[in-house]
């Protein structure tokens, strides 16, 4: 122990202090919207996941004292509480920017260029993975599926989609966002960009008020429809009865249309009725190995792994 | 020459009403008979209703194709406890993407099936668990809820028939692991979301240790047309085994990537035939039938019928009918290194042979990708997989063992190429999408009204 006086004190062995409480008037406002979540459950800790989303609609994170207040409201304790929020990905644990931009890098994105996107966003913002930028606007994170394949490869804002991304649309919609007109932008599907604190609210159970934002962006893109477009008899885009990379089938098809209804039994299995075809031919042109080509990195980013 | 028409091979049931007019309102609903199978349903006694959805056939869509009857009828009534209906929407298994799509253009399909279930259960309470990552879906199920609650089909007395449901709607937080039925119910339950061992199975102890039944949002969405149209109209399509229709959700190197609605047992070969095939000038290498859980297949497999006993049959399982196409672009070894990465961060810790197993193979992954492999590793790789495989209380641990072993028969040179060559053989540049010169798509942030939209607000 030493008798000089340091500026900031080490407390070695000491628990932190017990974290600060909301003021007065924030929790005022809190409180009703925290008691309609708690009734929305048979049992009150089933409103956790969404008092979190709550407390980070406050403050743009999950904070010491959010998770103070979301124990208090279910009678946890805080390290009840801690447990649950480090477990799930989207509470921040510190503070972030006001658009969160989340590029899939699982693999069918990154092989579809989800890679280069990422890659290239960092380099554009000058940030690295979970970091934010210095205007407080843009945070970046690679993400995992967002289920939302057919559109990739995909960056999500504010858990909005933005579709069939490439390099050069991803740099653009984040130049869009630190404009200050990043309100504005509209998603491939989705409403308008909100803050990402006014998301957090929406994820809480609050529905979105703005009006139209229901219905804003369609019922979806072209992937959405293409199969009902095909049913309908039209042709999709794109080299129509072109390059045909799949053999034929040597049997007709097995019209398994609901025609057969009038008699179900009588409708066989698809695998029941024909043998296997032959797989497709070999194309040198197009071997199926390896191409030659300059080797790939490994990804550098910090997949973190199961040591976090 | 061609053998498939579309409009024979399709059948779009679920998908039918997404190009009308607000697909996702109520009103359109109504308009394509919406909310004629519950009056159905509620003029019939529920026991006779989870009798008729066995006998119809229907499995869950969900990845394990259990029959979705069976699991009502394990239900004890009588019990003196609150039974429950959870609804599944944690879609997240890597290349599925038919629930999001499907909730976001027609949410009244799941909730009217919703009905009809809590009602063949004697449920009060159900819940919708949505994955917190796609606020539009749950702007939209905000919405079509109260939509519902205004119309009658929920809350008190529904439709005059004296049976009553709430519906509560809960995004989750980002977990991978909650899509796992009793991760997702501890979860719901305000904890961390781990898999608990089963049995008791959640039809018997659940939620809140009650009564639950756990389905998948196209299971149950799927409802509402087997009793406005019949059982035997359903068992018109797939097979036996596996009867009705189902949304086959194509991706990756093709040409029109999207949702194809088809009877069960269509086969890839015929999806890609009248869907444009793989991308121009391009060859398929390896595909999975049902998200990265589920072992690859390879052009071998292109005629495999893709219902549940045919995927099986040829080793691999038809999981969330996720059809994620990879060319000869694409390495082998890189697509399963992320995918392992993938399931390293989504292990939830509980078992160590999933934690610690999947921490190691990521390592010894990027060592062979980077090509810094060692004799030995592949061997040592598949002994690991071989260790998680089974050993966990979930299938989490299975998955992540599938692409290692199905990629390790299919394509074991290409990972021995790796370690003689030092490097990795393939450019990733050559995968992209923009690599032959066109895109696909290309949405640029844009803040301009499109013309529907401006349609849709005049």
């Amino acid at each position: 122990m030493t008798t000089e006086e340091s500026a900031a004190p080490t407390l070695l062995g000491l628990p932190e202090m017990p974290a600060s409480v909301y003021p007065a008037a924030v929790r005022a406002r809190l409180d009703p919207d925290a008691q309609e979540l708690i009734e929305r459950y048979p049992q009150s800790r089933s409103a956790l996941l969404p008092l979190l989303h709550l407390v980070q609609a406050e403050e743009g994170f999950v904070s010491r004292t959010g998770i103070r207040y979301c124990a208090e409201q279910l009678g946890l304790t805080t390290a009840e509480v801690t447990a649950v929020a480090t477990f799930y990905t989207m509470y921040r644990r510190r503070p972030a920017g006001e658009y969160h931009v989340g590029v899939c890098t699982n693999t069918l994105c990154a092989v579809l260029g989800g890679d280069q996107i990422f890659a290239e966003l960092q380099q554009h913002l000058g940030i690295g993975n979970n970091e934010t930028t210095e205007d407080g606007t843009v945070s970046l994170e690679h993400i995992e599926c967002n289920a939302a394949c057919d559109y990739a490869p995909v960056v999500m804002v504010n858990w909005e989609f933005f579709d069939d991304q490439t390099p050069e649309s991803a740099k653009q919609l984040v130049d869009e966002l630190r404009s200050g007109r990043g309100g504005e932008v509209r998603p491939t599907r989705g409403a308008r960009l909100c803050s990402f604190k006014e998301t957090a609210r929406i994820l809480a159970g609050f529905p979105d008020q703005r009006p139209g934002a229901v219905d804003e962006s369609g019922a979806g893109g072209a992937p959405s429809l293409a199969g009902l477009r095909l049913a309908r008899g039209e042709t999709l885009p794109g080299p129509a009865g072109g390059t045909r990379v799949v053999a034929p089938r040597r049997n007709p098809p097995l019209d398994s249309s609901p025609a057969d209804a009038a008699n179900p039994a009588a409708t066989p299995s698809a695998h029941d009725a024909e043998p296997p075809a032959q797989t497709a031919a070999a194309d040198p042109a197009h071997p199926a190995g390896p191409v030659n080509g300059a080797s790939h990195q490994g990804q550098e980013d910090d997949q973190e792994g199961a040591a976090e | 020459m061609t053998a498939e028409h579309p409009e024979k091979l399709l059948s779009p049931v679920l998908s039918a009403g997404w190009d009308d007019d607000r697909p996702w309102t109520l009103e359109t609903y109504r308009r394509r008979d919406g909310y004629q199978g519950l009056g159905a349903a509620l003029r019939m006694d529920p026991d006779a209703l989870i009798a008729l959805v066995k006998d119809a056939g229907l499995r869950g869509r969900g990845g394990a194709g259990f029959p979705t009857g069976m699991k009502w009828q394990f239900i004890p009534q009588g019990d003196g406890k609150p039974h429950y209906l959870v609804v599944n929407a944690d879609e997240s298994e890597p290349g599925t993407c038919k629930d999001i799509p499907l909730l976001f253009a027609n949410p009244h399909s799941l909730i009217e099936g919703m009905v009809i279930a809590s009602y063949a259960i004697r449920c009060s309470h159900a819940f919708i668990y949505l994955r917190g990552e796609t606020v539009p879906v749950l702007r939209r199920l905000h919405a079509a809820v109260a939509e519902a609650y205004a119309a009658g089909y929920l809350g008190q007395d529904i439709l005059g028939s004296g049976f009553d449901l709430d519906i509560t709607v809960h995004a989750g937080a980002g977990a991978y692991i909650c899509g796992e039925e009793t991760a997702l119910l501890d979860s719901l339950e305000g904890r961390r979301g781990q898999p608990r061992l089963r049995p008791p199975f959640p039809a018997i102890a659940g939620l809140y240790a009650c009564p639950t039944v756990v389905n998948n949002v196209e299971s149950i969405a799927s409802v509402p047309s087997i009793l406005h149209r019949g059982k035997d109209w359903f068992r018109s399509m797939g097979s036996e085994k596996s009867p009705g229709f189902t949304l086959y959700s194509l991706s990756g190197h093709v040409a029109n990537p999207g949702q194809y609605e088809a009877p069960l047992g269509v086969t890839l070969r015929q999806l890609l035939d009248i869907s444009g095939g793989v991308r121009p000038g391009h060859r398929l290498k390896f595909w999975t039938p049902g998200g990265s859980s589920t072992p690859m297949f390879t052009d071998q497999h292109l005629d495999v019928p893709l219902d549940y006993e045919g995927v099986a049959a040829a080793g691999s399982m038809l999981g969330t009918k996720a059809l994620q196409i990879f060319d000869e672009t694409t390495c082998v070894v890189r697509a399963v290194t992320r995918w392992t990465e993938f399931y390293a961060h989504e292990s939830c810790g509980k078992c160590t042979p999933c934690r610690e197993g999947t921490y190691w193979l990521v390592q010894l992954l990027r060592g062979i990708e980077a090509g810094q492999g060692r004799p030995g590793d592949l061997d040592k790789l598949n002994d690991i997989a071989d260790n998680i495989n089974g050993k966990s209380f979930c299938a989490l641990g299975d998955g992540a063992a599938s692409p290692i072993f199905s990629s390790l028969q299919y394509f074991r040179e290409e990972y021995e190429q790796h370690l003689t060559e030092g490097r990795c053989p393939f450019d990733p540049a050559a995968a992209t999408v923009w690599a032959d010169g066109r895109s696909r798509g290309g949405s640029a942030a844009s803040i301009h009204q499109t013309a529907q939209e401006k349609e849709v607000h005049a």
